[in-house]
């Protein structure tokens, strides 16, 4: 069976995962509570979006 | 040719995917709003327009094209004879998604589907007064939103 002949180095290694990157999400302001949400969503603190409530979230829920 | 004409395929077998979108259809018919995961709303939604439209034609044969789909006679009937007149000066366009946001666990994009005329469920509606009731208390109980959601629509309010 074929194996490599030789370890690869740190620099090889790490040249490779230089592609590896995480993208930060992108997150709006709530037009209704303020709080950060993700755009296009329902937001989880308030459960508005476009202007109406869709979802029922507790009171206590909102406070977090 | 059936060119194009390409069926999602939701990881699953041909039975088991009808067997699913039948559940779905069925769920979203009785309930007027459900939740499941983006990709299983976007496809109940393409057959759930396609049944709303069978109702609105209110035959005989628009009828037996519908009962091939939604199986329970209850629903087919409460399909034709609430639901269809209630989209009757609505041409197409009878759902809505509604994106929530990756869910815990697996990540996957949660949706609401539900029709655009819709009963407010009983859940719902009890909900609602809580909330305008409780605002003066201290402690209102925990209500979590899939109930609100999964409950069966029983109240008589409209939209």
């Amino acid at each position: 069976m074929p194996v490599p002949k030789r370890r690869q180095s740190k620099q090889r290694g790490r040249k490779r995962r230089t592609h590896w990157k995480l993208t930060t999400p992108n997150v709006v302001e709530c037009p209704h509570c303020h709080e950060p949400k993700l755009p296009h969503r329902v937001c989880p603190h308030c459960g508005y979006y476009a202007g109406k409530e869709v979802i029922f979230v507790s009171k206590e829920k909102e406070k977090e | 040719m059936r060119h194009g004409r390409k069926v999602k395929k939701l990881g699953r077998t041909r039975a088991h995917r009808l067997a699913l979108l039948k559940n779905l259809v069925r769920a979203l018919f009785t309930y007027e709003r459900i939740q499941t995961t983006l990709p299983k709303a976007k496809e109940a939604r393409r057959t759930a327009e396609r049944i709303v439209s069978f109702a609105r034609k209110n035959t005989v044969a628009a009828r037996r094209q519908a009962g091939r789909f939604i199986t329970d006679k209850d629903l087919l009937k409460k399909l034709f004879d609430v639901i269809g007149s209630r989209f009757a000066d609505r041409e197409g366009g009878y759902t809505r998604i509604y994106r929530l946001g990756p869910r815990e666990g697996d990540g996957t994009e949660m949706a609401l589907l539900e029709l655009v005329i819709r009963e407010e469920s009983h859940k719902e509606k009890q909900a609602k007064a809580k909330a305008k009731k409780g605002r003066g208390r201290k402690k209102t109980k925990k209500r979590t939103e899939e109930k609100s959601v999964s409950k069966k629509a029983r109240g008589k309010k409209k939209e």
